[in-house]
Protein backbone atom coordinates (compact mmCIF):
# COMPACT_ATOMS: atom_id res chain seq x y z
CA UNK A 1 0.00 0.00 0.00
CA UNK A 2 2.12 3.06 -1.31
CA UNK A 3 0.87 6.28 -2.75
CA UNK A 4 1.99 5.25 -5.93
CA UNK A 5 -0.72 2.46 -6.67
CA UNK A 6 -3.04 5.60 -7.70
CA UNK A 7 -0.51 6.14 -10.22
CA UNK A 8 -3.20 3.82 -12.26
CA UNK A 9 -5.80 5.38 -14.06
CA UNK A 10 -8.15 2.70 -12.86
CA UNK A 11 -7.54 3.16 -9.11
CA UNK A 12 -6.91 6.81 -9.12
CA UNK A 13 -10.51 6.94 -10.78
CA UNK A 14 -11.77 4.55 -8.32
CA UNK A 15 -10.71 6.67 -5.01
CA UNK A 16 -11.26 9.89 -6.79
CA UNK A 17 -14.73 9.23 -7.94
CA UNK A 18 -15.43 8.71 -4.09
CA UNK A 19 -13.67 11.38 -2.13
CA UNK A 20 -14.69 14.35 -4.63
CA UNK A 21 -18.33 14.82 -3.12
CA UNK A 22 -17.15 15.26 0.39
CA UNK A 23 -14.24 17.20 -1.08
CA UNK A 24 -16.56 19.17 -2.96
CA UNK A 25 -19.16 19.31 -0.19
CA UNK A 26 -16.37 20.81 2.68
CA UNK A 27 -15.24 23.16 0.05
CA UNK A 28 -18.60 24.52 -0.62
CA UNK A 29 -19.58 24.86 3.27
CA UNK A 30 -15.89 26.18 4.16
CA UNK A 31 -16.53 28.73 1.76
CA UNK A 32 -19.53 29.83 2.52
CA UNK A 33 -19.46 29.92 5.41
CA UNK A 34 -15.73 31.72 5.87
CA UNK A 35 -17.50 34.36 3.19
CA UNK A 36 -20.84 34.82 4.41
CA UNK A 37 -18.71 35.19 8.32
CA UNK A 38 -16.67 37.71 6.77
CA UNK A 39 -18.66 39.93 4.99
CA UNK A 40 -21.80 40.37 7.19
CA UNK A 41 -20.60 39.31 10.69
CA UNK A 42 -17.19 41.44 10.92
CA UNK A 43 -16.72 45.15 11.91
CA UNK A 44 -15.50 47.37 9.63
CA UNK A 45 -11.70 48.42 9.67
CA UNK A 46 -11.05 51.52 10.87
CA UNK A 47 -9.25 53.11 8.22
CA UNK A 48 -10.12 50.68 5.33
CA UNK A 49 -13.63 50.57 5.97
CA UNK A 50 -15.71 47.97 4.22
CA UNK A 51 -13.25 47.38 1.20
CA UNK A 52 -11.41 45.45 3.94
CA UNK A 53 -13.62 42.55 3.11
CA UNK A 54 -12.25 42.20 -0.07
CA UNK A 55 -9.08 40.09 1.92
CA UNK A 56 -11.50 36.86 1.93
CA UNK A 57 -11.14 36.57 -2.09
CA UNK A 58 -7.83 38.33 -2.63
CA UNK A 59 -5.84 36.58 -0.16
CA UNK A 60 -7.19 32.44 -0.65
CA UNK A 61 -7.20 33.55 -4.35
CA UNK A 62 -3.29 34.51 -4.41
CA UNK A 63 -2.18 31.80 -2.31
CA UNK A 64 -3.82 29.23 -4.15
CA UNK A 65 -2.03 30.99 -7.61
CA UNK A 66 1.35 30.59 -5.91
CA UNK A 67 0.72 27.08 -5.05
CA UNK A 68 -0.93 25.92 -8.26
CA UNK A 69 1.91 26.73 -10.07
CA UNK A 70 4.23 24.62 -7.50
CA UNK A 71 2.11 22.11 -7.40
CA UNK A 72 2.05 21.07 -11.24
CA UNK A 73 6.20 21.74 -10.92
CA UNK A 74 5.88 18.90 -8.48
CA UNK A 75 3.41 17.04 -10.30
CA UNK A 76 5.92 17.38 -13.60
CA UNK A 77 8.91 16.03 -11.70
CA UNK A 78 6.96 13.04 -10.96
CA UNK A 79 6.07 12.82 -14.60
CA UNK A 80 9.64 13.08 -15.77
CA UNK A 81 11.18 10.96 -13.34
CA UNK A 82 8.88 8.28 -12.97
CA UNK A 83 6.27 8.49 -15.79
CA UNK A 84 3.06 8.22 -14.48
CA UNK A 85 0.47 9.72 -16.19
CA UNK A 86 -1.97 10.20 -14.06
CA UNK A 87 0.75 12.90 -12.69
CA UNK A 88 1.01 14.83 -16.44
CA UNK A 89 -2.47 14.67 -16.50
CA UNK A 90 -3.05 16.42 -12.67
CA UNK A 91 -0.18 18.94 -13.57
CA UNK A 92 -2.66 19.99 -17.12
CA UNK A 93 -6.19 20.33 -14.61
CA UNK A 94 -4.19 22.47 -12.68
CA UNK A 95 -3.25 25.04 -14.77
CA UNK A 96 -6.74 26.85 -15.67
CA UNK A 97 -7.23 26.77 -12.14
CA UNK A 98 -3.93 28.20 -11.36
CA UNK A 99 -4.85 30.76 -14.10
CA UNK A 100 -8.18 31.94 -12.73
CA UNK A 101 -7.03 32.61 -9.31
CA UNK A 102 -3.99 34.79 -10.69
CA UNK A 103 -6.54 36.54 -12.50
CA UNK A 104 -8.98 36.85 -9.10
CA UNK A 105 -6.09 38.05 -6.99
CA UNK A 106 -5.33 40.49 -10.07
CA UNK A 107 -8.86 41.98 -10.25
CA UNK A 108 -9.82 41.60 -6.87
CA UNK A 109 -6.69 43.59 -5.73
CA UNK A 110 -7.45 46.63 -8.36
CA UNK A 111 -10.68 46.98 -6.71
CA UNK A 112 -9.18 47.17 -3.50
CA UNK A 113 -6.08 49.22 -4.79
CA UNK A 114 -8.46 51.88 -6.36
CA UNK A 115 -9.91 53.49 -3.24
CA UNK A 116 -6.96 52.40 -0.68
CA UNK A 117 -3.92 53.09 -3.05
CA UNK A 118 -6.06 55.58 -5.14
CA UNK A 119 -4.52 53.53 -8.62
CA UNK A 120 -6.15 50.38 -10.00
CA UNK A 121 -2.41 49.76 -10.68
CA UNK A 122 0.83 50.48 -9.67
CA UNK A 123 4.06 48.85 -10.97
CA UNK A 124 4.73 47.16 -7.12
CA UNK A 125 6.81 44.28 -6.95
CA UNK A 126 3.87 41.84 -6.07
CA UNK A 127 1.54 42.72 -8.56
CA UNK A 128 4.36 42.85 -11.20
CA UNK A 129 5.44 39.32 -10.43
CA UNK A 130 1.67 37.70 -10.47
CA UNK A 131 0.81 39.51 -14.00
CA UNK A 132 4.40 37.56 -15.28
CA UNK A 133 3.31 34.34 -13.12
CA UNK A 134 0.04 34.93 -15.46
CA UNK A 135 2.12 35.03 -18.55
CA UNK A 136 3.44 31.93 -17.38
CA UNK A 137 0.34 29.97 -17.38
CA UNK A 138 -0.62 31.40 -20.68
CA UNK A 139 2.36 30.12 -22.24
CA UNK A 140 1.89 26.61 -20.43
CA UNK A 141 -1.50 26.51 -21.43
CA UNK A 142 -0.44 27.22 -25.21
CA UNK A 143 2.26 24.86 -25.44
CA UNK A 144 -0.45 21.93 -23.83
CA UNK A 145 -2.78 23.05 -26.46
CA UNK A 146 -0.57 22.94 -29.79
CA UNK A 147 1.24 19.83 -29.25
CA UNK A 148 -0.55 16.74 -30.40
CA UNK A 149 1.70 13.56 -29.40
CA UNK A 150 -0.24 13.99 -25.58
CA UNK A 151 3.38 12.10 -24.08
CA UNK A 152 5.57 14.72 -26.12
CA UNK A 153 2.79 17.70 -24.67
CA UNK A 154 3.25 16.47 -21.85
CA UNK A 155 7.31 16.05 -21.54
CA UNK A 156 7.68 19.55 -23.17
CA UNK A 157 5.38 21.16 -20.67
CA UNK A 158 7.17 19.50 -17.89
CA UNK A 159 10.22 21.00 -19.18
CA UNK A 160 8.67 24.23 -19.51
CA UNK A 161 7.75 24.01 -16.07
CA UNK A 162 10.64 23.30 -14.36
CA UNK A 163 12.67 26.07 -16.57
CA UNK A 164 9.52 28.51 -15.90
CA UNK A 165 9.74 27.88 -12.00
CA UNK A 166 13.47 29.12 -11.89
CA UNK A 167 12.79 32.37 -14.49
CA UNK A 168 9.66 32.68 -12.27
CA UNK A 169 11.43 33.43 -9.00
CA UNK A 170 14.42 35.05 -10.35
CA UNK A 171 11.64 37.78 -11.90
CA UNK A 172 10.32 37.58 -8.45
CA UNK A 173 13.43 38.94 -7.21
CA UNK A 174 14.60 41.18 -10.39
CA UNK A 175 11.04 43.31 -9.77
CA UNK A 176 12.03 43.50 -6.25
CA UNK A 177 15.03 45.06 -7.04
CA UNK A 178 13.30 46.90 -9.97
CA UNK A 179 10.61 48.92 -8.06
CA UNK A 180 10.17 49.38 -4.55
CA UNK A 181 6.47 48.49 -3.48
CA UNK A 182 2.82 49.90 -2.39
CA UNK A 183 2.05 46.40 -1.04
CA UNK A 184 1.90 45.51 2.60
CA UNK A 185 4.10 42.83 3.54
CA UNK A 186 3.29 39.51 5.18
CA UNK A 187 1.20 39.70 7.53
CA UNK A 188 -0.53 36.32 7.96
CA UNK A 189 2.60 34.67 9.62
CA UNK A 190 2.31 32.49 12.54
CA UNK A 191 5.80 33.29 13.86
CA UNK A 192 5.05 37.12 14.08
CA UNK A 193 4.01 39.81 16.21
CA UNK A 194 2.06 41.82 14.36
CA UNK A 195 -0.51 40.04 12.11
CA UNK A 196 -4.34 40.96 11.01
CA UNK A 197 -6.49 41.15 13.90
CA UNK A 198 -8.11 37.80 15.26
CA UNK A 199 -11.75 39.23 14.02
CA UNK A 200 -10.98 38.69 10.65
CA UNK A 201 -8.22 36.09 10.86
CA UNK A 202 -10.66 33.76 11.75
CA UNK A 203 -13.05 33.84 8.83
CA UNK A 204 -10.22 34.42 6.39
CA UNK A 205 -8.89 30.88 7.38
CA UNK A 206 -12.32 29.14 6.60
CA UNK A 207 -12.00 30.93 3.11
CA UNK A 208 -8.35 29.66 2.68
CA UNK A 209 -9.37 26.62 3.46
CA UNK A 210 -12.51 26.55 1.06
CA UNK A 211 -10.53 27.98 -1.57
CA UNK A 212 -7.47 24.83 -1.02
CA UNK A 213 -10.59 22.23 -1.23
CA UNK A 214 -12.18 24.15 -4.04
CA UNK A 215 -8.86 24.06 -5.46
CA UNK A 216 -8.32 19.86 -4.80
CA UNK A 217 -11.79 19.33 -6.21
CA UNK A 218 -11.51 21.40 -9.54
CA UNK A 219 -7.61 19.86 -10.01
CA UNK A 220 -9.17 16.12 -9.22
CA UNK A 221 -12.43 16.60 -12.16
CA UNK A 222 -10.31 17.94 -14.40
CA UNK A 223 -7.71 15.04 -14.12
CA UNK A 224 -10.68 12.97 -14.07
CA UNK A 225 -12.04 14.32 -17.39
CA UNK A 226 -8.56 13.95 -18.88
CA UNK A 227 -8.25 10.21 -18.45
CA UNK A 228 -11.92 9.78 -19.67
CA UNK A 229 -10.69 12.12 -22.98
CA UNK A 230 -7.98 9.84 -23.38
CA UNK A 231 -9.35 6.64 -23.13
CA UNK A 232 -12.18 7.15 -25.32
CA UNK A 233 -9.58 8.74 -28.08
CA UNK A 234 -7.90 5.32 -27.45
CA UNK A 235 -11.33 3.69 -28.33
CA UNK A 236 -12.10 5.57 -31.59
CA UNK A 237 -8.29 5.36 -32.59
CA UNK A 238 -8.61 1.47 -31.66
CA UNK A 239 -12.39 1.14 -33.80
CA UNK A 240 -11.13 3.15 -36.96
CA UNK A 241 -7.84 0.76 -37.22
CA UNK A 242 -10.09 -2.13 -37.61
CA UNK B 1 33.02 21.67 -32.86
CA UNK B 2 34.61 24.55 -35.12
CA UNK B 3 33.39 22.79 -38.68
CA UNK B 4 29.60 22.86 -36.72
CA UNK B 5 30.40 26.78 -35.96
CA UNK B 6 31.78 27.68 -38.88
CA UNK B 7 28.84 25.71 -40.32
CA UNK B 8 26.42 27.68 -39.02
CA UNK B 9 27.68 30.90 -39.32
CA UNK B 10 28.05 30.39 -43.14
CA UNK B 11 24.55 29.23 -43.47
CA UNK B 12 23.14 32.20 -41.22
CA UNK B 13 25.05 34.95 -42.95
CA UNK B 14 24.91 33.29 -47.06
CA UNK B 15 21.42 31.86 -46.95
CA UNK B 16 18.12 33.36 -46.91
CA UNK B 17 19.50 37.19 -45.37
CA UNK B 18 18.42 36.21 -41.77
CA UNK B 19 21.86 37.83 -40.78
CA UNK B 20 20.88 41.67 -41.66
CA UNK B 21 17.17 41.11 -40.59
CA UNK B 22 17.90 41.15 -37.16
CA UNK B 23 19.42 45.11 -37.49
CA UNK B 24 17.32 46.06 -40.01
CA UNK B 25 14.38 45.26 -37.50
CA UNK B 26 16.43 46.97 -34.46
CA UNK B 27 16.46 50.20 -36.83
CA UNK B 28 12.78 49.94 -37.24
CA UNK B 29 11.73 49.63 -33.40
CA UNK B 30 13.99 52.50 -32.49
CA UNK B 31 12.98 54.89 -35.33
CA UNK B 32 9.05 54.06 -34.75
CA UNK B 33 9.49 55.07 -31.15
CA UNK B 34 10.38 58.85 -31.59
CA UNK B 35 6.44 58.88 -33.84
CA UNK B 36 5.27 57.55 -31.41
CA UNK B 37 6.35 59.09 -28.28
CA UNK B 38 7.13 62.31 -29.77
CA UNK B 39 10.15 64.55 -31.21
CA UNK B 40 10.90 65.49 -27.67
CA UNK B 41 14.56 65.11 -27.27
CA UNK B 42 14.83 65.37 -23.63
CA UNK B 43 12.37 62.72 -22.88
CA UNK B 44 13.65 60.45 -25.53
CA UNK B 45 17.18 60.67 -24.12
CA UNK B 46 15.82 59.56 -20.89
CA UNK B 47 14.22 56.46 -22.48
CA UNK B 48 16.37 55.56 -24.57
CA UNK B 49 17.70 52.87 -22.55
CA UNK B 50 15.15 51.10 -21.89
CA UNK B 51 14.32 51.52 -26.22
CA UNK B 52 17.60 50.01 -26.99
CA UNK B 53 17.52 47.62 -24.71
CA UNK B 54 13.98 46.59 -26.04
CA UNK B 55 14.50 46.95 -29.50
CA UNK B 56 17.92 44.62 -28.66
CA UNK B 57 15.48 41.76 -27.41
CA UNK B 58 12.67 41.95 -29.97
CA UNK B 59 15.08 41.81 -32.54
CA UNK B 60 16.77 39.03 -31.06
CA UNK B 61 13.50 37.40 -30.66
CA UNK B 62 12.84 38.01 -34.57
CA UNK B 63 14.87 35.40 -35.68
CA UNK B 64 14.89 32.78 -32.70
CA UNK B 65 13.03 30.42 -35.03
CA UNK B 66 16.09 30.06 -37.56
CA UNK B 67 17.95 28.30 -34.86
CA UNK B 68 16.67 25.25 -35.13
CA UNK B 69 13.81 24.89 -37.45
CA UNK B 70 16.02 24.68 -40.91
CA UNK B 71 17.93 21.83 -39.61
CA UNK B 72 15.30 20.29 -38.39
CA UNK B 73 13.44 20.18 -41.91
CA UNK B 74 16.01 19.20 -43.54
CA UNK B 75 17.30 16.19 -41.42
CA UNK B 76 20.70 17.15 -40.06
CA UNK B 77 19.53 17.76 -36.98
CA UNK B 78 19.06 14.11 -36.85
CA UNK B 79 22.24 13.79 -38.25
CA UNK B 80 23.83 15.76 -35.05
CA UNK B 81 21.71 13.78 -32.82
CA UNK B 82 23.53 10.74 -33.67
CA UNK B 83 26.82 12.57 -34.18
CA UNK B 84 29.65 11.75 -31.61
CA UNK B 85 28.99 15.62 -30.39
CA UNK B 86 27.05 15.83 -27.32
CA UNK B 87 23.14 17.21 -28.01
CA UNK B 88 23.78 19.78 -24.84
CA UNK B 89 27.01 21.43 -27.24
CA UNK B 90 24.91 21.62 -30.51
CA UNK B 91 22.66 23.31 -28.48
CA UNK B 92 25.36 25.76 -26.89
CA UNK B 93 27.07 26.02 -30.21
CA UNK B 94 23.81 27.00 -32.19
CA UNK B 95 23.31 29.96 -29.30
CA UNK B 96 27.11 31.26 -29.90
CA UNK B 97 26.32 31.09 -33.70
CA UNK B 98 23.14 32.89 -33.24
CA UNK B 99 24.56 35.47 -31.02
CA UNK B 100 27.52 36.03 -33.09
CA UNK B 101 25.32 36.62 -36.02
CA UNK B 102 22.67 38.79 -34.05
CA UNK B 103 23.49 39.92 -30.69
CA UNK B 104 26.85 41.39 -31.54
CA UNK B 105 25.64 43.62 -34.71
CA UNK B 106 23.41 44.77 -32.27
CA UNK B 107 25.68 45.20 -29.89
CA UNK B 108 27.55 47.59 -32.15
CA UNK B 109 24.70 49.08 -33.78
CA UNK B 110 23.20 50.29 -30.12
CA UNK B 111 25.48 53.65 -29.76
CA UNK B 112 24.94 54.76 -33.58
CA UNK B 113 21.00 54.00 -32.66
CA UNK B 114 21.76 56.03 -29.52
CA UNK B 115 22.67 59.30 -31.18
CA UNK B 116 19.17 59.09 -32.57
CA UNK B 117 17.70 58.84 -29.51
CA UNK B 118 19.48 61.52 -27.61
CA UNK B 119 21.42 59.04 -25.90
CA UNK B 120 23.49 61.16 -22.66
CA UNK B 121 27.09 61.02 -22.91
CA UNK B 122 28.21 58.50 -20.59
CA UNK B 123 25.16 56.28 -22.30
CA UNK B 124 26.90 55.47 -25.17
CA UNK B 125 29.49 53.13 -23.11
CA UNK B 126 26.98 51.53 -20.67
CA UNK B 127 24.50 50.63 -23.09
CA UNK B 128 27.10 48.72 -25.42
CA UNK B 129 28.82 47.25 -21.82
CA UNK B 130 25.51 45.90 -20.62
CA UNK B 131 24.04 44.65 -23.95
CA UNK B 132 27.77 42.73 -24.20
CA UNK B 133 26.78 41.26 -21.00
CA UNK B 134 23.18 40.65 -21.13
CA UNK B 135 22.61 39.18 -25.27
CA UNK B 136 24.57 36.12 -24.53
CA UNK B 137 21.55 35.07 -22.00
CA UNK B 138 19.28 36.06 -24.56
CA UNK B 139 20.51 33.72 -27.22
CA UNK B 140 20.88 31.31 -24.83
CA UNK B 141 16.98 31.23 -23.44
CA UNK B 142 16.09 31.84 -27.38
CA UNK B 143 17.66 28.25 -28.26
CA UNK B 144 15.51 27.04 -25.67
CA UNK B 145 12.54 28.34 -26.57
CA UNK B 146 13.09 27.38 -30.12
CA UNK B 147 13.91 24.07 -29.28
CA UNK B 148 10.80 23.77 -27.45
CA UNK B 149 8.47 24.70 -30.53
CA UNK B 150 11.18 23.00 -33.41
CA UNK B 151 8.23 20.63 -34.33
CA UNK B 152 5.11 22.39 -34.31
CA UNK B 153 3.45 24.38 -37.26
CA UNK B 154 2.70 27.28 -36.18
CA UNK B 155 5.49 27.72 -33.30
CA UNK B 156 6.18 31.17 -34.18
CA UNK B 157 3.61 33.24 -32.16
CA UNK B 158 4.40 30.63 -29.64
CA UNK B 159 7.74 30.89 -28.97
CA UNK B 160 7.05 34.57 -28.46
CA UNK B 161 4.87 33.68 -25.88
CA UNK B 162 6.83 31.35 -24.45
CA UNK B 163 10.39 33.17 -24.17
CA UNK B 164 9.20 36.76 -24.09
CA UNK B 165 8.38 35.84 -20.06
CA UNK B 166 11.73 34.29 -19.39
CA UNK B 167 13.29 37.31 -20.79
CA UNK B 168 12.13 39.52 -17.81
CA UNK B 169 15.10 39.01 -15.36
CA UNK B 170 17.25 39.89 -18.11
CA UNK B 171 15.69 42.62 -19.45
CA UNK B 172 14.87 44.11 -16.12
CA UNK B 173 18.85 44.22 -14.85
CA UNK B 174 20.21 45.17 -18.35
CA UNK B 175 17.86 48.18 -18.89
CA UNK B 176 18.41 49.08 -15.30
CA UNK B 177 22.72 48.92 -15.49
CA UNK B 178 22.07 51.29 -19.03
CA UNK B 179 19.51 53.38 -17.41
CA UNK B 180 21.73 54.18 -14.34
CA UNK B 181 24.85 54.56 -16.61
CA UNK B 182 23.19 56.95 -18.50
CA UNK B 183 22.22 59.18 -15.60
CA UNK B 184 25.74 58.80 -14.39
CA UNK B 185 25.25 56.75 -11.12
CA UNK B 186 26.93 53.74 -9.79
CA UNK B 187 26.04 50.31 -12.43
CA UNK B 188 27.93 47.61 -10.12
CA UNK B 189 24.91 45.90 -9.03
CA UNK B 190 22.53 45.60 -11.94
CA UNK B 191 25.56 44.78 -13.99
CA UNK B 192 27.19 42.27 -11.15
CA UNK B 193 23.58 40.55 -11.98
CA UNK B 194 23.12 40.57 -15.03
CA UNK B 195 26.44 38.78 -15.75
CA UNK B 196 25.10 35.88 -13.05
CA UNK B 197 22.29 35.68 -15.10
CA UNK B 198 24.35 35.45 -18.33
CA UNK B 199 26.82 32.70 -16.63
CA UNK B 200 23.76 31.02 -15.32
CA UNK B 201 21.89 30.47 -18.44
CA UNK B 202 24.98 29.30 -19.84
CA UNK B 203 25.67 26.76 -17.69
CA UNK B 204 22.07 25.42 -16.95
CA UNK B 205 20.15 26.27 -19.98
CA UNK B 206 21.99 23.95 -22.49
CA UNK B 207 21.19 20.65 -20.40
CA UNK B 208 17.00 21.98 -20.95
CA UNK B 209 17.16 23.22 -24.40
CA UNK B 210 18.88 19.35 -25.37
CA UNK B 211 16.48 17.64 -23.32
CA UNK B 212 13.58 19.27 -25.06
CA UNK B 213 15.38 18.55 -28.55
CA UNK B 214 15.67 14.91 -27.60
CA UNK B 215 11.62 14.33 -27.08
CA UNK B 216 11.27 16.52 -30.62
CA UNK B 217 13.33 14.36 -32.55
CA UNK B 218 11.64 11.52 -30.82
Amino acid sequence: MSLWEYANPVKFLRLSGKVLPWISILAAVLLVSGLVWGFFFTPDDYRQGSTVKIIYIHVPSALMAINAWFMMLVASLIWLIRRHHVSALAAKAAAPVGVVMTLIALITGAFWGQPMWGTWWAWDPRLTSFLILFLFYLGYMALWAAIDDPDTAADLTSVLCIVGSVFAVLSRYAVNFWNQGLHQGASLSLDKEENVSDVFYQPLLLAIGGFVLLFFALVLVGTRTEIMKRRTSAIIAREQSK
Amino acid sequence: MNALLIRDLRLAIRAGGGFGLGLAFFLIVVVLVPFGVGPNMALLGKIAPGILWIGALLACLLSLDRIVALDFEDGSLDLLATSSLPLEAVVTLKAVAHWITTGLPLVLAAPVLGVLLGLSQDGYYWIVVSLLIGTPALSVIGTFGAALTVGLKRGGLLLSLLVLPLYVPTLIFGAEAARRGAEGLATGTPLLMLAGITCGTISLLPFASAAVLRINLR
